[in-house]
């Protein structure tokens, strides 16, 4: 089984993140970054399809020179290539562009199975899966909690709200979005470290996928990033450990009548 | 029509988000001075168009077929575009549920036009509409505009407008037939289960105490239980705690695990992600311990300490022994 994995490199969570000056991003400098959470546990279901049933695990990732950290990782925890798309035009694309940029190459792959996750991080879109699907024709489910091949199909199970669930059987080849939890993600081994350095990173731009600006124009675009206004009512706390605890106690004994 | 609104429904009954989707679509057609129409997809469902129509709309389409008696991504997306296509609506809205993230933005690109998902809610500038959304898991809020030609698919949130709000009407249904044939279905979906009971309900604890990533690692946890214990509280858990197995699954609390409302809700290293915070906003007291001080979850708290869950929980739990004992 061929099995594409699409991740997302992401600043990691415990970066402190400000707004640039313009108000209209973050700050890139000086953030450490890590892969997407979600597409950690993609990844995990993907090599483990592959040690159960054999093939193939490509990974694809589309953002800018620092990408081939994340994309390495996953080549030392056994993914066996990758497809890394950068170009200046691939800066700032919405969830319907980057599916656009991810399907014009997978197009070519033509892949078993493609798996990502349910939703990034960062712009917390939820949709480039489920659009990368359509673009590609295939069929697909979302917030994937179980996979298991039957023949030329897959059983999978999906995660609904409040603690439900349903089995969809879909047809391969496909595309699932995949929730965390799904797995418990490996480590990379020292030899899996070693291991990644001769697996291929093919670099594809615009210009090598056909791709031109037209193509690529946005249908949403961010104007503005701004700190969320505050609702004023909570009390806040400060002082040394035990003047907090004090104040604390107080409140839930004569305030919320708690103790 | 210049608004068109999705209308889900489960085990025979309209949901919340159902309503939540009229409300806002109500709003939005009111900024536009244009009408609003609800559309509902299924199978021997005319009851529930009929329940529909009790709001204040232009209209309520009903589109039956055997294709579509069980939701699946495929049908859904397939009727809706026809029925877009034909009513050619300027804006599309639905609620950002599961089952929207699992169509609607195959539909928009179906339609090859954009979704802007999970909104909080929407700004007028000028003639044109801003939409406003969480990014970076809540840290950050975003202002969002279309680019390009209508139609507009917009999602919002739970709870970002209220069924309350929904101005009631007496509207007509109109059927509207959709082609959707067995062939364009190509996943089968089994029936909804839950998973074996759950052990614990935490519905209905008085007190929880509620951890998150900020614990670090399992053998922390210990901290946790101290102070659930000097408080006499149950113990929950963010959704990370539960995917690692440091607790199990039936302590989650969200969207995806329990909703609780208890007397006091004590975060402990939990960022407030909207996913959890809807399944313990109606708490009546929130006490939330973060080092973050912009964490989303102290939008919601009543009490805050913006600190070191490891040195504040310790003197919590001795002035808690203390006033117990005194
Ligand atoms: C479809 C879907 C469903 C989901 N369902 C759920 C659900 O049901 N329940 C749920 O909880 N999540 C759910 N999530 C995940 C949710 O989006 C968040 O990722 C999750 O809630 C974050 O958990 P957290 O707050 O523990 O971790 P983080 O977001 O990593 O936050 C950790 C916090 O700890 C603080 N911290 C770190 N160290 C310390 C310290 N020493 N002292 C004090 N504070 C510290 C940090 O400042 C940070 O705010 C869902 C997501 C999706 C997409
Ligand atoms: N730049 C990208 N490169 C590779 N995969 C991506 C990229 N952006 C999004 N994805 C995939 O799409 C999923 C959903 O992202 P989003 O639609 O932004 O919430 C992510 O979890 C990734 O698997």
């Amino acid at each position: 089984m061929k099995i594409a994995v699409c991740l997302k490199q992401v600043p990691s969570r415990d970066s402190v993140l400000r707004l640039n000056r313009a108000g209209t991003w973050i700050e890139e400098v000086d953030i450490s970054y890590e892969i997407n959470e979600p597409d950690t546990y993609a990844l995990e279901e993907a090599l483990m399809l592959k040690e159960k049933h054999g093939g193939e695990v490509v990974v694809c990732s589309l953002g800018p020179a620092r990408t081939q950290q994340a994309i390495k990782e996953a080549l030392a925890k056994g993914a066996d290539r990758a497809l890394h798309f950068d170009d200046p035009a691939f800066q700032g694309l919405d969830a319907w562009a980057t599916a656009r940029v991810l399907a014009q190459g997978l197009a070519k792959e033509e892949p078993d199975l493609v798996v990502t996750g349910l939703q990034s991080d960062d712009f917390g879109f939820a949709q480039t899966g489920v659009i990368l699907a359509e673009l590609l024709g295939l069929p697909h489910s979302t917030i994937i909690m179980e996979v298991q091949v039957t023949g030329r199909a897959l059983k999978v199970k999906r995660e609904l709200e409040s603690g439900w669930f349903q089995w969809i059987e879909i047809p391969l080849p496909a595309v699932l979005t995949i929730q965390s939890g799904i797995n418990k993600p490996r480590y990379a081994t020292l030899k899996g470290i070693m291991a990644a350095k001769n697996k291929p990173i093919q670099r594809l731009g615009a210009a090598d996928l056909g791709l031109d600006a037209a193509a690529l124009v946005p249908r949403q675009k961010i104007t503005r990033v701004y700190v969320p206004a505050k609702r004023a009512q909570t009390e806040f706390f400060a002082g040394t450990p035990k003047e907090i605890a004090t104040k604390l106690v107080d409140k839930l004994k004569n305030e919320a009548r708690v103790l | 029509m210049s608004v068109l609104v999705f209308a889900e429904h489960q085990d025979g009954k309209l949901t919340r988000a159902a309503w939540e989707a009229v409300a806002a679509g109500q709003q939005l057609a009111r900024e536009e001075d244009d009408a609003v129409w609800a559309v509902i997809l299924g199978r021997d469902i005319s009851a529930l168009a009929n329940q529909l129509a009790q709001a204040e709309l232009g209209g309520v389409l009903l589109a039956e077929s055997p294709t579509l008696a069980e939701y699946t991504p495929d049908g859904y997306a397939a009727a809706l575009q026809q029925v877009i296509e034909e009513r050619q609506p300027r804006w599309v809205v639905f609620s950002h549920t599961y089952q929207v993230r699992d169509f609607a933005p195959k539909l928009a690109a179906a339609l090859n036009r954009g979704l802007i998902s999970d909104c909080l809610g929407y700004r007028k500038e000028g003639s044109s509409l801003i939409f406003i959304r969480q990014v970076f898991q809540g840290k950050f809020t975003a202002d969002v505009e279309f680019t390009g030609d209508p139609p507009y698919l917009v999602s919002f949130q739970a709870a970002a407008f209220r069924q309350d709000a929904v101005a009631p009407g007496q509207a007509s249904v109109t059927a509207v037939s959709t082609n959707v044939t067995p062939e364009t279905i190509r996943t089968k979906p089994g029936p909804r289960f839950r998973e074996a009971r759950q052990a614990v309900d935490l519905s209905q604890a008085e007190i929880i105490v509620a951890v998150g990533r900020g614990i670090k690692a399992p053998e922390n946890l210990e901290l946790v239980k101290r102070l659930a214990e000097a408080l006499g509280a149950e113990i929950g858990a963010s959704r990370p705690i539960c995917d690692s197995g440091w607790l199990p699954m039936d302590r989650q609390i969200g969207s995806s695990g329990q909703t609780v409302a208890p007397k006091l809700y004590v975060a402990l290293g939990i960022s407030g992600a909207i996913q959890h915070q809807v399944g313990m906003k109606g708490s009546r007291t929130v006490l939330a311990i973060n080092k973050d001080r912009e964490a989303p979850i102290f939008e919601i708290a009543t009490y805050g300490v913006v600190g070191d869950l490891f040195e504040v929980v310790p003197a919590l739990v001795e002035e808690i022994k203390k006033a117990k004992s005194g």
